[in-house]
């Protein structure tokens, strides 16, 4: 357990202060122990990307660090503010940590422009046509500025991820987390929200990404992390993990999963 | 398949001509014998049935039109009750309609009402047409309900005041329904909310109230009104017959609106109330921007069927005396002269009933039809 | 890796977590809310509360259920039991719920038969057919029950009286005193036929079942409807003949203003059963109709694919898949109608509701009568519901 948190604190980028800590995080669903004991320090725009089999719990874990999941033991601080009960706590990580979904979750009722402004307006307070320069600015970020009157109904997955992206970025987040994102998209669609999620890397954003785009995981994560019933099995960089792998879960998972690739 | 077709080219065999299908498939012929016409039992249902209807239809115009008697002199009567049974008395009609349609509200005054009539109309149309679908709708609700207010009551802007107890028939029937609509509509978003909220207390409060509400009669609801609901008021506190009717057609409503907004609270996805909290809404943001425009939206047909419902159980006030289209319609017949005419009577009021139940229901068919092509897309 | 039972996930149980006593804490806000919402609807009700005490106390009104015990003095027409106006209003308010279940039991089963004639005919392939299904069922359902329950009441009160009653059929007379019909001198014979018919449907279920068991076991199907028929139709008339086959008709005849004799179904419960079941039948035509469209036509084909005969596809596939979307709208049309049977008290037939009606104003008891018919229906309501739940449990499809 010791040479974890070395390990841990070697990796990080020793110059930059903690973006998420989470220290011994434990999660029960009912009597299921889903997460065990999982402790992670990601630093300020670093990129992480957390891959496991599925029930391994990647998603509960990077749903704990925007509260949509609550863990009972351990602790979860996100740009220095420790999550519990207390709402306002809550209400200022939210502000600062953006998500994107699996099934993109935009709301069909409102266009692409609304979506984008209505936290923006609600939340921060901000004047509506500020709000909407804003969103409009990261729709073109996100290289769909000519659909911001249209319905998300009327988008292509590809296209509805990429506004949801921009949703989330609106907010103007220091931390993205990323619920398998592509996984519900055809396969021609995968790529040009991979490219989007590059771009949003260079501009220096710190990143979660669960994922199994290994090829995504290799041009751009700083630390990859393997995770197995609800433990962190291995962490590394993208080299150490693909090519030499520690531990036979890992190289198990491994061979699975690139065995398409 | 190409292929084919090349070679048979090719070998010099001239291709056949597509050829239409046998007369007696098509047109009229075709759909007869296709729907009415397809076995001996199907035909000799279609006989049946075309006999059956055929001589109802005969009788019904001979008993309706033909024979019938369309007014009466002086209320004499004496015509119509020879006819009993092979002509209608239209007379009853001619006579009472406006007693029918407007109970014993003054008679000159009677554009009023007339004009109730059709602003409510009006407001129904309105909230059906989609562009409206939006919160401003209540403001424009809350108007139209003001001015009636003021029409049917009078006193002010020189309209004379007619006093409550005087007004009756379609404007009474009117204003159960539509009133009870609008209050009973917020108030059931509450406790559909309530239902699904996770602090225990306020869950058992909403679940308490439907549950008994869904399990009692309207009539037990309105005899509480009429008779418990002055036990319930400090002395000299008083509210009239029509007012307490209102309130307990609220409260049974709510409960059934309640149901219906909850089954659309749980049809929306969970990634929609995820994404709001993911953004940082407050409850009541995400539920108002987010949650309840879709889930609302998701179950208008059933919203639509519930007043239906309702339109028709305002009839129910006949019971504890308040004077609605129905009740006008019986007491129109009380009197001696006109006596023993419910037939003529009941059919014609009925038709009025259709019309709006029918209007609307034809409404929520083609709505639940349009909402099903999109989700099917 | 599989999931067996070291997995490492189900080896430690989560903690308990204390509250912090803060505004901002989720748990606290909740029971904030909590107290104030109870808060205020208590004291919403203890103040309606007090003030009807009072209230009663002022117009000097009893309260409790003593009265029930007095004696009625309230005639009641039709009863099941015996009862005279001198016995007490519990017996008074028993009778009373009788002639609802009385109405509302008929009017379930005959409403069913009905709905379900109608609904398949609905889907009937004969366009007249379906056509004239279909404008019953839109005409009927945008209708106020009230005004059909009247409409009939006065169809029935416009028929001719007794000694011009309509004959259409010898010992059947429709006036507008009822409907009489003839009946039999019931005697103990009858008592015993029909105590075999329930034996046998009894022991024809046994033997359809042990048919199907045999059948799984050797493959070979066995015919049920002869033993069925023989159970239930031969065995009954052989019982009766044995014991002497007495049938003597106890013919209704006119006697000075009215018929003696046969059995008599008056205009009320006439017209509420005929307006109830029509009714009712319109809204179960649709449930039935919606039920038989939700089997998806994949399930025809497949099963007729497989070499299956049209009535086994019906008993062994679509049936069981269209039942489970039938029955819960449909039990809840069940405690429709026997909540519309409460209307009986506009057009005169003393139900419950007629009857605690009644009560409470010879008695004053506004509360106590309100209460007990709420409580009766309640009652009912619950049953089904709970039914219900038990039901859905037990046949809800098995999923991921």
């Amino acid at each position: 357990m010791g040479e974890t948190m070395e390990m841990l604190a070697s990796a990080a980028r020793t110059d930059a202060p903690p973006a998420i800590t989470l220290d011994k995080v434990n999660k029960w669903f009912g009597a299921l122990h889903v997460l065990r004991d999982v402790s992670l320090q990601v630093a300020l725009g670093e990129r992480v990307v957390v891959c496991g089999p599925s029930g391994s719990g990647k998603s509960t874990m990077i749903r704990c660090i925007n509260r949509l999941e609550t863990h009972q033991e351990g602790r979860i601080i996100v740009d220095d503010i420790e999550l519990s009960d207390d709402v306002k706590a809550l209400d200022a990580i939210r502000r600062e940590v953006g998500m994107v979904f699996q099934s993109f979750n935009l709301f069909p009722h409102l266009t692409v422009l609304d979506n984008c402004t209505l936290a923006p307006i609600w939340v921060r307070r901000m004047p509506k046509a500020e709000a909407e320069d804003l969103a409009m600015h990261y729709l073109e970020r996100v290289k769909i500025p000519e659909q911001a009157k249209k319905f998300p109904g009327q988008l292509s997955g590809g296209q509805q991820q990429r506004v949801a992206i921009a949703r989330a970025l609106c907010m103007k987040p220091k931390i993205m987390l990323f619920d398998e994102p592509t996984s519900a998209l055809d396969p021609e669609m995968i790529k040009e929200v991979l490219d989007t999620m590059v771009g949003l890397a260079e501009m220096g954003m710190t990143m979660i990404v669960v994922t199994h785009e290994m090829g995504f995981a290799r041009q751009v994560a700083d630390r990859v992390v393997f995770m197995d019933r609800g433990e962190i099995v291995e962490l590394g960089t993208p080299a150490e993990m693909f090519e030499q792998p520690k531990t036979d879960r890992l190289r198990m998972f491994l061979s699975q999963i690139l065995r398409g690739h | 398949m190409s292929d084919i077709t090349l070679n048979t080219a090719a070998a010099g065999v001239p291709e056949a001509a597509p050829r239409s299908a046998p007369l007696t498939q098509l047109g009229l012929v075709g759909w007869m014998r296709a729907n009415l016409f397809s076995s001996w039992l199907n035909t000799a249902v279609t006989l049946l049935l075309a006999y059956l209807i055929i001589r109802w239809a005969v009788g019904f115009i001979e008993w309706g039109i033909v024979n019938a008697i369309w007014s009466v002199p002086n209320n004499q009567t004496q015509a119509c009750r020879d006819l009993k049974g092979t002509g209608a008395c239209w007379a009853v009609i001619t006579e009472k309609h406006r007693f029918m349609l407007f109970g014993t509200y003054p008679y000159e005054e009677h554009w009023r009402p007339a004009l109730v009539c059709l602003l409510f109309i009006g407001l129904y149309v309105v909230s059906a047409m989609r562009r409206f679908w939006r919160w401003e709708l209540a403001i424009i609700w809350a108007a139209v309900l003001s001015v009636i207010g003021v029409l049917m009551w009078g006193g002010i802007l020189g309209l004379s005041y007619v006093p409550q107890e005087r007004w009756g028939g379609l404007p009474i029937t009117l204003i159960l329904a539509t009133f009870g609509l609008a209050f009973a509509f917020p108030l059931a978003i509450l406790v559909a909310l309530g239902r699904r909220s996770s602090l225990p207390a306020i869950k058992v409060l909403c679940v308490m109230y439907v549950e008994l509400i869904r399990g009692v009669p309207l009539i037990s609801l309105l005899f509480m009104a009429s008779v418990m609901f002055p036990l319930f008021l400090p002395e000299g506190m008083n509210i009239d017959k029509l007012l307490r009717a209102q309130i307990a057609i609220i409260l049974f409503a709510a409960a059934y609106l309640a149901e219906v907004v909850r089954g659309g609270l749980q049809a929306l996805p969970k990634g929609q109330y995820e994404a709001a909290d993911a953004l940082g809404l407050s409850y009541w943001q995400k539920t108002g921007f987010i949650i309840l425009p879709q889930a609302l939206r998701l179950v208008i047909p059933p919203l639509v069927n519930t007043f239906i419902g309702f339109f028709k159980d305002t009839s129910l006030v006949l019971i504890i005396g308040i004077f609605d289209l129905l009740t006008a319609g019986k007491t129109a017949i009380i009197e001696p002269a006109w006596q023993g005419f419910g037939v003529e009577v009941y059919v014609t009021i009925g038709a009025i009933y259709f019309v709006f139940c029918f209007a609307m229901s034809k409404y929520s068919q083609g709505l639940e039809a349009e909402l099903n092509r999109h989700r099917r897309r | 890796m599989s999931q067996t039972t070291n997995d490492p996930r189900l080896l430690r149980a989560p903690p308990k977590r204390p509250i912090r006593l803060s505004w901002s804490d989720e748990r606290v806000r909740g029971i904030v809310w909590q107290l104030l919402v109870v808060g205020i609807v208590g004291g919403i009700v203890w103040w309606l509360w007090s003030n009807t005490v009072h209230n009663l106390e002022v117009r000097r009104i009893a309260t409790g259920f003593g009265f029930l015990g007095r004696e009625a003095g309230l005639p009641i027409a039709e009863h099941l039991i015996d009862y005279n106006p001198t016995d007490t209003y519990f017996r008074a308010l028993l009778v009373g719920l009788l002639n609802t279940l009385k109405v509302a039991v008929v009017g379930i089963v005959l409403a069913t038969i009905l709905g379900t004639l109608i609904g398949i005919a609905r889907l009937s392939k004969n366009w007249l057919l379906s056509r004239i299904a279909g404008v019953y069922v839109e005409v009927i359902r945008d209708l106020p029950l009230l005004l059909q329950l009247l409409f009939w009441y006065a169809v029935l009160q416009g028929l001719p009286g007794p000694r011009q009653a309509l004959n259409p059929v010898d010992g059947v007379f429709l006036s507008n005193r009822g409907l009489k019909l003839p009946w039999i001198e019931w005697e103990s014979a009858h008592s015993w036929a029909l105590l075999a018919f329930v034996a046998g449907a009894v022991a024809t279920w046994l033997y359809r079942r042990a048919a199907r068991a045999a059948q799984m076991q050797d493959g070979q199907p066995r015919r049920v409807w002869p033993v069925a028929l023989g159970l239930l139709l031969v065995l009954p008339v052989a019982v009766w003949w044995v014991l002497g086959a007495p049938w003597t008709p106890d013919m209704p005849a006119l006697r000075g203003f009215n018929f003696q004799g046969g059995v008599n179904i008056s205009p009320e419960y006439f017209a509420l059963l005929l307006g109830l079941v029509l009714y009712t039948a319109g809204f179960i035509a649709e449930i039935v109709r919606a039920g038989i469209l939700a089997v998806a036509h994949g399930q025809w084909e497949a099963a007729q694919a497989l070499g299956l005969k049209p009535t086994q596809v019906l008993n062994q596939i679509v049936l069981p898949q269209a039942l489970r979307v039938i029955i819960p709208p449909m039990t809840s049309q069940f405690l429709n109608l026997t909540k519309n049977s409460s209307l009986a008290v506009a057009i005169g037939y003393q139900d419950i509701v007629s009857i605690a009606n009644t009560t409470l104003n010879q008695t004053g008891q506004a509360i106590e009568g309100i209460a007990i018919i709420m409580l009766v229906y309640l009652t009912i309501s619950l049953s089904i519901s709970l039914f219900m739940n038990w039901y859905n449990a037990r046949i809800a499809l098995v999923e991921r």
